[in-house]
This record gives C-alpha cells, sequence and structure tokens, in this order.
C-alpha cells in the first residue's frame, strides 16, 4: 500500500464522543450547576457570618486551649458508657439480624410472605436515624442508657441484615446442593451448607458495624440516651470551651483505636 | 437396583432435555453415561435423587418410586445414594474432615451435627475412607487450601461416607488434568467394585469411559442411541451419538480428547437450567 493509499483508507480524526453526547454530556454540567445554584439562592445564606469565619475558627480554638486535662477524670466514665453502648447494641444486632437475613434472602426463606416481612423490618430500621430511633426508646424505656442500646441495635439490624442477606443470595449454590443431596434436613443445609459460607460476612459487618457505633452513640446523649453525649452538650451550651476539648480529644482517640481494632480484626478474617 | 421408566424432564423454558429415558441397572457395575454437551446427562443423573424434579416417569430405587416420594421420605432416599459432583461443591470453609462427616448428615440430628459430634464409627469410617482415598493427615486441612485432584477426594470420600446403595457421579473429571483424571476414575471405580455399588458416571472423555466402565449408555438429544460393553464402542456407534466426525483415533484409545464443541450442543444451557 502507498503512503497516498494508505492515507486515503484511514480517517485523521477521532472523537471519543459524537457531537450529540458531547452536548448531552454539557447539559448535565449544566442541570448540576443549576442545582447547586438554586440551593445555595433557596438557603438563603448569611454571608457576612463568612467574613471573619476564620477568626471565629481560631477564636473558638483558642478557648478550648489548653484542654482541661483534669476533667478527662470526669468524662472517663460516660466515655467508657459510650463504648458500653455500642457493644451491647452491635451485641444484640448480631443476635437479631441473624434470623432476620436468612429470611430476606430469596434463597433461604421459606416463602413470598416471610421474604416481605425481612426485607420490611430492614427497610424500617435503615429508614430512621439512630438519634430518632433513640428519641422514640426513651419513650419507652426512659432517658438513660437503654434507650442508648436499643437505639444502636435498631438501627444497626437494617445495615447488618440487609449486607448478609445480599452475602447469602451470593453463596455458591452447588455446596448447598451437594449437602441436600446427602440427605441433609432443611436446618442441616443452613447449618452446614450456608452459614461456612457467609461467616466471613458475619464477623466483617460486626465488627465494622461496632466501630461505626462507638460514633453513632458520642451523639446519642444529645437528645438523652445516655453516653458521653449529654456531658458534651451541656459543656457546649456553658460555653465550656475548654472541657469540650478534653471531651472532643477523648472521642477522637477511641474512634481512632476502635477503627484500628476493626481493621485490624477484619484483615484476619478468612 | 435402579430401574428408570420413560423418564421426561421439561424444563420452565421449554427445553426438553430427556425424551423418555428408560433404562435399568440390576448389578454392581460402573456405567457410564456419554453423550455431547446438551444431551441430557447432567439432567438424568440429578433427576433420580431429584435435584432436578422430573417431569414424567418413573425412577425406582429397589422398588421405591422416587418421583413419588414427599419431603421426608425423599431425605431417607437420598441418603441411599452418594453423589460426586464436577466443581466437588465441598464447604470450602470447613475441614476436610467436617466435609467427609457432612456425608452422615442425613443420619445424625441437628444437634448433633451442629456441635459437630459424630458417632465414633462415622469418625472411625471418615479416617479409613480418608487413607483410602490416599488424603491420610490431611483432616484438618481446609477444603479450600487443597487441589483439585484432592478436593475431588474430599467429593468421593463424602459420597461413600453415606454408605450408598447407589453412587451419582457427574463429570467427576472434567476440571482436572488428564493424570488426576485417571487417577481419581480409578479410585471410584475400584470403591464401587470393593464395595459392590452400583454406579451411574456421566463422562465427557469417551477413553475415560472406555478404561474404566463394566457397561456404556449413550445419550444423544435426550434419548438413549447406545447401551452395551464399553468394547462395543466403535467409529459407527460414536458417529450416532455425537454426530459425523473422525473417530478412528477416539476408538483406540489412548488420546485425551475430552472437547466437543459440536454446533448446537448447550451444555451451559442445560446447567444453567438444571440450577434454575
Amino acid at each position: 500500500m502507498t503512503v497516498e493509499e494508505h492515507a486515503k483508507r484511514y480517517p485523521e480524526v477521532w472523537r471519543r464522543f459524537s457531537p450529540r453526547v458531547t452536548l448531552i454530556r454539557y447539559a448535565w454540567y449544566l442541570g448540576t450547576m443549576f442545582v447547586a445554584a438554586w440551593a445555595v439562592h433557596q438557603l438563603d445564606i448569611p454571608w457576612f457570618y463568612f467574613l471573619d469565619a476564620h477568626v471565629q475558627a481560631g477564636d473558638l480554638f483558642g478557648r478550648m486551649f489548653p484542654p482541661d486535662w483534669a476533667f478527662f477524670q470526669v468524662v472517663l466514665d460516660p466515655l467508657v458508657e459510650t463504648i458500653h453502648i455500642a457493644t451491647l447494641g452491635t451485641i444484640v444486632t448480631f443476635v437479631v439480624a441473624f434470623p432476620i437475613a436468612f429470611i430476606s434472602a430469596r434463597n433461604t426463606t421459606f416463602n413470598t410472605a416471610t421474604w416481605f416481612i425481612g426485607r420490611f423490618i430492614l427497610v424500617t430500621s435503615r429508614s430512621v436515624n439512630t438519634v430518632v430511633w433513640g428519641l422514640l426508646f426513651i419513650a419507652i424505656f426512659g432517658p438513660g442508657p437503654v434507650a442508648g442500646v436499643w437505639a444502636i441495635a435498631a438501627r444497626s439490624i437494617g445495615f447488618m441484615g440487609k449486607l448478609i442477606a445480599e452475602a447469602i443470595e451470593e453463596i455458591d449454590e452447588g455446596t448447598v446442593e451437594a449437602i441436600e443431596a446427602t440427605g441433609a434436613s432443611r436446618l442441616q443445609v443452613l447449618w452446614i451448607g450456608v452459614l461456612p459460607q457467609v461467616l466471613p460476612v458475619i464477623w466483617g459487618t460486626s465488627v465494622y458495624r461496632w466501630d461505626i457505633n462507638i460514633r453513632e452513640s458520642t451523639v446519642l446523649g444529645f437528645v438523652g440516651a445516655g453516653g458521653i453525649g449529654i456531658m458534651l452538650y451541656s459543656s457546649i451550651n456553658q460555653f465550656a470551651w475548654r472541657e469540650v476539648g478534653i471531651m472532643l480529644i477523648s472521642i477522637f482517640a477511641v474512634v481512632v483505636v476502635s477503627e484500628l481494632v476493626s481493621a485490624a480484626i477484619r484483615q484476619r478474617i478468612t | 437396583m435402579l430401574t428408570i421408566t420413560d423418564l421426561v424432564k421439561e424444563y420452565p423454558t421449554g427445553l426438553r432435555a430427556l425424551h423418555g429415558v428408560s433404562l435399568t441397572v440390576d448389578k454392581p457395575q460402573v456405567v457410564a453415561i456419554i453423550g455431547p454437551s446438551g444431551a441430557g446427562k447432567s439432567t438424568l443423573i440429578r433427576c433420580v435423587n431429584r435435584l432436578v424434579e422430573p417431569t414424567s416417569g418413573s425412577i425406582a430405587l429397589d422398588g421405591v418410586d422416587i418421583t413419588k416420594l414427599g419431603r421426608g421420605a425423599l431425605r431417607k432416599a437420598r441418603r441411599r445414594m452418594g453423589m460426586i459432583f464436577q466443581e466437588y461443591n465441598l464447604v470450602e470453609r470447613l475441614t476436610v474432615m467436617e466435609n467427609l462427616l457432612s456425608g452422615r448428615l442425613g443420619y445424625v440430628g441437628f444437634w448433633r451435627s451442629f456441635r459437630r459430634k459424630y458417632p465414633a464409627a462415622d469418625v472411625q469410617a471418615a479416617y479409613a475412607l480418608l487413607d483410602r482415598v490416599g488424603l491420610k493427615g490431611y483432616e484438618n486441612t481446609r477444603a479450600d487450601s487443597i487441589s483439585g485432584g484432592q478436593r475431588q477426594r474430599v467429593g468421593i470420600g463424602r459420597a461413600l461416607m453415606q454408605q450408598p446403595d447407589l453412587l451419582l457421579v457427574d463429570e467427576p473429571t472434567a476440571s482436572l488434568d488428564p493424570k488426576t483424571s485417571r487417577q481419581i476414575m480409578r479410585i471410584i471405580v475400584e470403591l464401587a467394585h470393593e464395595r459392590g455399588t452400583p454406579t451411574l458416571l456421566n463422562i465427557h472423555d469417551v477413553p475415560l469411559a472406555q478404561n474404566y466402565a463394566d457397561r456404556v449408555i449413550g445419550l444423544a438429544a435426550g434419548r438413549i442411541v447406545f447401551d452395551g460393553g464399553p468394547d462395543e464402542l466403535n467409529e459407527t456407534v460414536l458417529t450416532e451419538i455425537y454426530g459425523e466426525e473422525d473417530w478412528s483415533t477416539t476408538v483406540g484409545g489412548g488420546d485425551d480428547d475430552g472437547d466437543d464443541d459440536r454446533p448446537g450442543g448447550s451444555d451451559d444451557l442445560e446447567k444453567a437450567a438444571a440450577a434454575g
């Protein structure tokens, strides 16, 4: 093939998108910018606060410093209570989410009705925030850590149940077939054929959820459901910024440690 | 004794995998079922323990019609039939011993299997089988950390733990290399003969079937087109089962030509339908 033939046969221009697709893409960018502009307009943002925001932030930081280290003794008990709320809530979740996950997975549920009940519980649990669950359980159990434990559990059941149910739906059905072929009962098929396959997901999500719950339980006290939150709230209201400082540092330390523990455990699960 | 009469299987997709298959296995022999992909080999074997529900016809194991059994009775019937799978289908995250003992699930209560407390006789039988299939010392190894050939040995052990009156074997060597395939076939056939267990065995590989089976059944498009001794397989018979091809190198044996990509062959389709 001569050079001229070559030049005639193959185009010199290449475009990733056709002009029409390019136009659509720009329309999407414009649309997104419009929504953002609309939101800013509607929110009626007091812009003059932005002028000295950096000064205010520096001032707040200054008032927290130096943190009131002696106050740590006072903080310690509610901090431990916060961790207990998260841990107990996660254990309750583990027990409750387990059967719900099995009836919410299409391949292990009994019938359409049980599947629907399972899914309904999962959706309800997930659609309400932990703090809102806290308000509801305070109405039932009164203020305090008990309401907090139930709030944590109520929200976590949906999270863990959904992830475990999805894992159950993705198991190797060949193994289940093989266990069925031995003449095993339905319960034995679940226990020997299904459970071992989803065990890593069950442990992994439990530890992960415990780590999330520690963070969630620090704000439960804002509504009176136990833990360090109630103290944090009252210190903020009293402008006791040096107390707030030590509490934020303590919470930060606990969250970092729980994340490290959770990551280390999840890595070891095989 | 296994008697299959006029077995028909039609999948909800409309795929008719079996068109009235009848066969009898009345003595402890290894019956190899050969045939192209999509011929209904897998469906046939899975109908026997009702992993696939037959559409019509009857399957009698020692006089009991398996197709008519309810849930509980089917479980009892399944205990008497051991099954070995192409993909081994072990519980990967459990140990070799737990996988072997799962062959006894039909005989132990839930509480015993829950605590992994199997009767002493079962544990002893499991150790003996472990030794027999060449996996001595592997009892505490997890099933996902051993090779394909070793996994299939565990699969064989699990099926034989049932002390079955019938062994169903679905493409035991299709995922294995030629040497391991021969070892696995030899173990299955030896154990079947030792224990006098009638065996139905699907296999792609014609020379392997010829070497190890006592009887060969040829299945094509859901019908039995050949039933005879392995020495009766010749080019005419293979053409009838698989269609026109140069069979001269296959019939002589020795060659490991296991692939068949005949146009229209739809093993995947059949497997998918069987799974659904």
